[in-house]
């Protein structure tokens, strides 16, 4: 297994965000993590980018424990892309990439720029300051940020989230070239349940910081006797039973 | 230590800069708006009492000095604010670089920051008031670096409430300095303080700071162990706050409050 979760917790103030969860993803697959506001998703990932202190278990990476790991290690070889977080919105589009190129310690910066620069479309507005772009650009800018590494492990945090039909299409269908084109390991949490369907290999969802289910989405919608992810989602996100 | 993301994230601010013709023109602004308020004071000062009389310009170059503090430790802070105010907060600290690269970079970036503002106003004291911070000689030097790390000190110090607290401690980053100015024995002798407080200000790099300043302008005479006594203190508040920020930094990680961190 490339990334383990074991028996990984996180309490805040006597309340488990987060409650012994495990889970293993393969290198090179998708698992997208699911589940209703609140149920551990986002603390979840932020401890696997170590910057949130799990209260118990263990993160393993690549047969190593993330604890194991200098910080900027394994952070070289992760990246991280949400639209709840921002870049400088000050800098134009180029001087991001190359402030985050730099820290990422990308060799041959220029070209790397470029190459993702041209895949996401996003030359066009390359002068311009990352404030001023609408939601879809930002959107694409900050996936170029997150790519610029080439990273082994990318965590998606709701990447569609707020976009247009036509955008969100072209986002996925760009991860999804990616993908074939790139060795990496995705964790993708997302509310849009067609995106799971179409990007994900296997699924987890979490229900108040505990896993409930897991598996293909296939299994899943079959288990549950609905007939797509969005019912199933809908009937284990509102179930009051424990499963 | 990787000399290139120390660069790095310098080159972020950088670019925050020269982007923004205003921000320039506001970190020139308000020690020049210094300067002249207190080059008219001291001029005044100057003129009507005893003990400044025959040394013009202890005031302004006081003024300078503190200035320079207060700079210094204002652009570490803003450097820090500017990533929580545009949301970066998180993806500066998933990025691969380590805490030390990250002070690092903010210690030397802060010195441009400050030198932007501060050298504009310290030569226009020569033609318009006949003042200049350079006749302090070498010494000058050694008071900057004393200066320096204890407005960094204090930097760091309002850093690590920022990433305790969130940005709601924004307010005490501009408070910061004021609290020490009156222990800093900047614009009048140690004496004047009540002998409680005078133990309380020896503890502080300001008052040796300034003290030798007018040692130095009055009685011409340099004290290098004075000096060197301001910037042992300086180096002592540095590594604290150093310490500081490393305890901010993992309590922040416990509480989870480096994710989404933002206005």
């Amino acid at each position: 297994m490339y990334i383990q979760i074991k028996n990984l917790s996180k309490i805040f103030k006597d309340n488990y965000a987060v409650n012994e969860i495990n889970f293993d993803i393969e290198k090179n697959k998708t698992v997208g993590l699911l589940g209703p506001n609140g149920c551990g998703k986002t603390t979840s990932i932020g401890m696997i980018l170590g910057l949130i202190e799990p209260s118990g278990g263990e993160i393993i990476i690549d047969n190593k424990n993330l604890q194991s790991f200098k910080r900027d290690e394994i952070l070289a070889r992760i990246n991280f892309a949400s639209p709840y977080i921002e870049l400088p919105k000050k800098l134009t589009v180029k001087q991001n990439l190359e402030v985050y190129g730099r820290l990422y310690g990308v060799k041959n910066l220029n070209t790397r720029i470029n190459e993702i620069s041209e895949d996401l479309n996003i030359k066009d507005f390359f002068e311009k300051k990352t404030g001023e772009l609408s939601s879809g650009q930002k959107n694409r800018v900050s996936l170029a940020k997150s790519l610029i590494n080439k990273p082994e492990i990318l965590l998606l945090d709701e990447p569609t989230a707020s976009l247009d039909p036509d955008i969100g299409d072209f986002i996925r269908s760009y991860i999804q070239e990616y993908k074939s084109k790139n060795q990496v390991t995705i964790l993708l949490a997302s509310h849009n349940m067609n995106e799971v369907e179409r990007l994900c290999d296997s699924i987890i969802m979490m229900k108040k910081g505990k896993i409930i289910d897991r598996g293909t989405c296939k299994e899943i919608i079959k288990k549950h006797g609905r007939d797509n992810l969005e019912e199933t989602f809908l009937k284990l996100a509102r179930s009051k039973d424990e499963f | 230590m990787n000399f290139n993301k120390i660069y790095a994230l310098g080159l972020r601010h950088l670019y925050l800069i020269s982007n923004s013709f205003p921000r320039v023109l506001d970190l020139i602004y308000w020690p020049t708006v210094q300067i002249f308020l207190w080059g008219f004071i001291s001029k005044f000062f100057t003129l009507n009492s005893d003990y400044y009389s025959n040394t013009v310009g202890i005031i302004l170059t006081a003024a300078i000095l503190y200035d320079f503090l207060f700079r210094a430790s204002i652009s570490f802070n803003m450097m820090f604010l500017e990533e929580i105010w545009s949301r970066n907060f998180t993806n500066l600290f998933i990025a691969p670089i380590k805490i030390s690269e990250i002070i690092t970079s903010l210690t030397l970036t802060a010195i441009l920051r400050t030198l932007i503002g501060l050298v504009p106003a310290a030569i226009l004291a020569v033609p318009l008031f006949g003042v200049s911070i350079f006749e302090l000689g070498l010494p000058l030097l050694f008071l900057l670096i004393a200066l320096y790390l204890f407005g960094i000190s204090l930097g760091l110090l309002v850093a690590s409430g920022l990433l305790r607290f969130g940005p709601s401690f924004e307010n005490i980053a501009w408070a910061s300095l004021f609290f020490f100015a009156p222990l800093g024995c900047i614009y009048y002798p140690i004496e004047i303080l009540p002998s409680s407080l005078q133990i309380i200000a020896k503890g502080l790099p300001l008052v040796h700071i300034f003290e030798e300043m007018r040692n130095i302008l009055i009685n011409n005479v340099v004290n290098y162990t004075h000096i060197m006594k301001s910037i042992s203190i300086s180096v002592v508040y540095f590594i604290f706050g150093v310490i500081i920020f490393y305890i901010s930094y993992s309590g922040a990680k416990k509480r989870g409050t480096l994710i989404n961190m933002g206005e």
